[in-house]
């Protein structure tokens, strides 16, 4: 059999992306078409007390205005996106979810008003200046750290403090351990907010159709079958009378995951209302103020360790930023408690965990999703301790990971699903080596350092595991079809955001029916094509919809032998599906193509046999028992200049175990992409709000992702350990480049300055803070 | 509402009259009134790249620009470049490389390259990468667009 997967094929979307062929939501274009602009609020935290549209409406060409009082009894605050926590035992949970359009009050700065619906966006806008609003503001809950103080003002007033959620986890006996612990290491760290900041920003065309009764949506959505089903029940229709389309998605990285935002509800219930077509894009500065954010968290952690070095337990009492609302419950700072062990045997784990409500747009899962948060910490604490115990980082590391006959090990916690959490597969060590040898970790040490070192060069090493949770239940489903032209079509329930899934699914098709990768025709994100699934995020598209439709490929190629053997007469041993045909092995002209076999399998006279079906079709899901942990090292070599305490990266090599590769190709620019965002995270994003919860840098050019100045080349090692918990062995990589670098840059950087003593605690680091830490060692020199 | 200017302009060699109002910006021009919706929009503030197209063979940001400035200019998008079947070099050797993930920065980001190359038949990576810094990509960590350019390069010298 030919293999596909793991081999290195180009992608079969680009010639029309790269040609600017390919349909985005902001292409869509329907006549008569009319054009949403929202009215957002400028202040953090206010009662509304009137809105005056009456201008705006009598603007030449304004077609309607809504306020959340011109929607009646459809005003309702979005659905809870994942389910709320169970109510077990120590677990607190306050669910308060972002309404449509503000009503009382506003809780963050750009949180919808109001919409002006007009003949141009140009129109819109302009009416948009016409609303008079009346905001009464009030004192604003800036940041988490002061948010739980008894005089705090109240995010939501029917609440006795912004708390949101409080929840204990624990492994072992924490405090008999510390009793013991020879070193105890505890610092207080800090993580603040960021952006994802995809290059296509938000959008939504929604189109009701009166006489079909149909309701077609187009939406950057990494999940348009939810949000169908969501629209359907919030609208009153049934799930089969609306279409949802994510056609191609200019990045997501997570927030397009949030279901519902207020304006993803409101067009396709005001092109209901009006019974047209209504088109939404956002603009920058409403992605700024108004698609979710991510990160921001404050630490008090520590760590035991025995003088030799042997972590004895880890606990953290943190607090999370939810931002206003919180829709989508634990999900991030549990991530976080699942990575806060790393990659290490950890008897004794302790973390209490604090949720506030804070006058900021929410937060939802961006790439890394919590997780960054959790390796910074551990491996902050491991480091610190290496230099307490005058101990190599890498030793120190090898010494603490999960062996590998460990697993499956259970870390005796809950995870982001509320499932135990338990590392399914893994072998660290030889990750770890290669990734040191890669980057020539001992000769940099031993001889480069010190000579680039007397020549005054703040050259510094760092490196960092780190595991990645990925390929998460429930479920996904996908049917594949083989056509009467030969042509193989696939459908499945997950959007596509740039992760190459065309192509990589098509791997997995071909290498069952023995076909070209070229001709297998990928649907994905389209609610007409197919209606189960849940979506895109959690490095999950390779794991769970790849083997669901490695799962329906193992059907059609059963029907396929069984229908080929009847008709060459021959067992079907000794068949072999190749090129697009069945052939008889040894007899190659015996054979029959793809194509005619389905024309056989479809009739148009005669019966099918009682029992069978017609065509060469099957469905066919997949949901797995729990998550697949991914695991990989990052090492970079860098030289700080101390004159603009600009970061210069020498080196970087990454070394991924993300168990079968469908595409070394697409996965190696996953972690090119994951590097990039995760060097913005480390030194060069981050959203910055005043007292008065106002952000000060929303816009491109303040807010400073990285470009290719700044993004190096990057060394890819591979390793494969096959993850058990599904038949194609993969793990998911869409969030591994992102999440060690945090704790590589600091690692790094303080390596680069050994007579300053410096410690890292915080991230996003910038040149203006690394050159005020530095200098406040200066003087305490 | 303000009144209509009498715009003509060439794009893609070919000829349009149109009758708009004079604040339409070039990047809403091409997308929404000529339907060439190559040209993509990441920021309206002149920094992410992706509405790049060549004014009169220099790369310009369509969003910075109204689309009464162009009148009686050539403009050149992604559309011209080449079609699905018949790719140009560059947008060859972006899918050869795998310089394409999401694609939305990919159109602008096209269109900075080719005057670059035409002027740069040999470039090596530094000026490469000098050359996209102002596109930004937040899918592809550059590498592979680094890689698309180079070979690029190379087939267009031979
Ligand atoms: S849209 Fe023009 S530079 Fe970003
Ligand atoms: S490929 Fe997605 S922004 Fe460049």
């Amino acid at each position: 059999m030919k293999k596909s997967i793991g081999e290195r094929i180009k992608r079969t979307e680009d010639p029309r992306l790269l040609t600017g062929q390919a349909l985005f939501v902001d292409d869509v274009n329907i006549p008569n078409m009319l054009h949403a602009a929202f009215l957002r609020s400028d202040y953090a935290h206010a009662y509304l007390r009137s809105v005056d549209v009456s201008e705006a409406r009598a603007r030449p060409g304004v077609v309607a205005v809504f306020t959340a009082e011109d929607m009646g009894d459809d005003w309702q605050p979005g659905p809870p996106l994942v389910s709320p926590p169970p109510t077990v035992e120590d677990i607190t949970f306050y669910s308060r979810r972002q309404v449509p359009l503000a009503k009382d009050k506003v809780r963050h700065v750009g949180e919808p008003i109001a919409v002006v619906i007009a003949e141009s966006r140009y129109i819109a806008e302009d009416a948009v200046e016409d609303i008079l609003v009346d905001l009464d503001p009030l004192e604003v809950v800036s940041d988490i750290e002061t948010a739980l103080d008894p005089n705090a003002p109240l995010v939501h007033d029917d609440l006795d403090s912004n708390l949101a959620a409080h929840m204990i986890q624990s492994k072992g006996d924490y405090q008999a351990a510390k009793a013991t612990a020879e070193v105890v290491i505890s610092r207080k760290i800090e993580i603040d907010r960021g952006a994802a900041a995809a290059m296509e920003n938000r959008g939504i065309v929604a189109d009701w159709d009166s006489k079909s009764q149909h309701l077609t949506v187009w939406d950057t959505t990494q999940a348009p079958i939810p949000i169908r089903n969501g629209l359907a029940a919030r609208l009153g229709l049934s799930e089969s009378q609306v279409r949802v389309i994510a056609p191609f998605i200019g990045g997501a990285f997570g927030p397009k995951m949030m279901m519902f935002y207020p304006e993803e509800m409101r067009i396709p219930w005001i092109s209901i209302q009006l019974g047209r077509a209504i088109k939404w894009i956002e603009d920058r500065r409403e992605n700024f103020y108004a698609t979710t954010q991510e990160r921001r968290q404050v630490h008090e952690a520590e760590m035991l360790l025995t003088r030799e070095g042997k972590i004895l337990g880890v606990s953290h009492t943190f607090l999370h930023d939810s931002g206003a609302y919180d829709p989508y419950g634990l999900t991030i700072p549990l991530n976080t408690e699942s990575h806060a062990m790393g990659a290490y045997a950890v008897p004794n784990y302790f973390s209490d965990l604090t949720v506030v409500f804070t006058n900021k747009i929410l937060t939802t899962p961006i790439r890394g999703a919590g997780r960054p948060q959790g390796i910074f910490v551990v491996e902050r604490l491991l480091d610190l301790a290496a230099k307490e115990l005058e101990m190599d980082p890498v030793e120190i590391r090898k010494l603490n990971f999960i062996p590998p006959d460990a697993f499956p090990y259970e870390q005796q916690i809950i995870d982001q699903a509320f499932s135990p959490l338990i590392f399914d597969s893994g072998d660290y060590q030889p990750v770890m080596e290669k990734a040191a040898g890669m980057i020539g970790y001992d000769q940099f040490v031993k001889e480069e350092q010190p000579r680039l070192r007397a020549e005054d060069k703040h050259v510094g090493i760092g490196i960092v595991p780190f595991v990645e949770t990925t390929g998460v239940g429930p479920y996904e489903g996908a049917r594949i079809t083989i056509e009467a032209s030969g042509k193989i079509n696939v459908a499945t329930g997950v959007g596509t955001q740039g992760q190459g899934h065309f192509t990589a699914f098509a791997q997995v098709v071909a290498e069952q029916l023995g076909v070209d990768v070229k001709d297998v025709n990928l649907v994905t994100g389209d609610t007409a094509q197919f209606h189960w699934g849940t979506g895109t995020f959690a490095s999950r598209g390779a794991v769970v919809a790849a083997n669901a439709i490695h799962a329906s490929a193992l059907i059609v190629r059963e029907k396929v032998l069984k229908l080929a053997s009847k008709l060459l007469e021959a067992p079907e041993e000794e068949l072999e599906l190749e090129d697009g045909y069945v052939r008889v092995a040894d007899i190659p002209h015996l054979s029959i193509s793809l194509g005619d076999l389905a024309a056989e399998a479809n009739p148009l006279r005669g019966a099918v046999e009682p029992g069978t079906e017609p065509g060469l079709e099957a469905t066919a899901y997949f949901g797995p028992k729990y998550g697949a942990i991914a695991f990989g090292v990052h090492a970079m070599i860098i030289e700080v200049d101390p004159e603009t305490m600009m970061v210069e990266i020498k080196r970087y090599v990454v070394v991924e175990d993300c168990g079968t590769v469908i595409n070394p190709l697409i996965l190696e620019g996953q972690i090119h992409g994951g590097v990039a965002m995760g060097i913005g995270n480390a030194y060069y994003e981050q959203l910055i709000y005043d007292e008065n919860a106002q952000l000060l840098n929303a816009s491109l050019a303040d807010y400073l992702i990285p470009t290719a100045n700044e993004v190096p080349r990057i060394e890819i090692g591979h390793f494969e350990t096959r993850s058990p918990l599904n038949p194609l062995g993969t793990k998911g990589v869409g969030e591994a480049g992102t999440i060690p670098v945090p704790a590589l840059f600091a690692q790094a950087i303080e390596n680069a300055f050994p007579d300053h003593d410096l410690e890292i605690l915080e991230m996003p680091l910038s040149p203006n803070r690394l050159f005020e830490l530095l200098q406040e060692k200066e003087s305490e020199k | 509402m303000s009144d209509l200017y009498q715009l003509s302009i060439t794009v893609n060699d070919t000829e349009y009259q149109r009758a708009i109002e004079p604040r339409i910006l070039l990047s809403d021009f091409l997308r929404h009134d000529l339907d060439l919706t190559g040209t993509h929009v990441g920021c309206e503030h002149g920094v992410c790249g992706a509405c790049t197209v060549l004014f009169d063979g220099h790369p310009i940001r369509s969003c910075l620009m109204f689309a009464v400035q162009a009148d009686g200019h050539h403009i050149q998008t992604v559309e011209g470049l080449g079609s699905p079947d018949n790719l140009h070099v560059i947008q060859k050797a972006f899918w050869d490389a795998h310089g394409v993930q999401c694609g939305f920065c990919t159109p602008g980001i096209l269109m900075t390259l080719v005057p670059f190359l035409e002027n740069n038949p040999d470039p090596d990576e530094a000026a490469i990468r000098q050359a996209i810094s102002g596109n930004l990509c937040r899918c592809t960590g550059y590498q592979n667009i680094a890689e698309a350019v180079k070979l690029a390069a190379e087939s267009m010298r031979t």
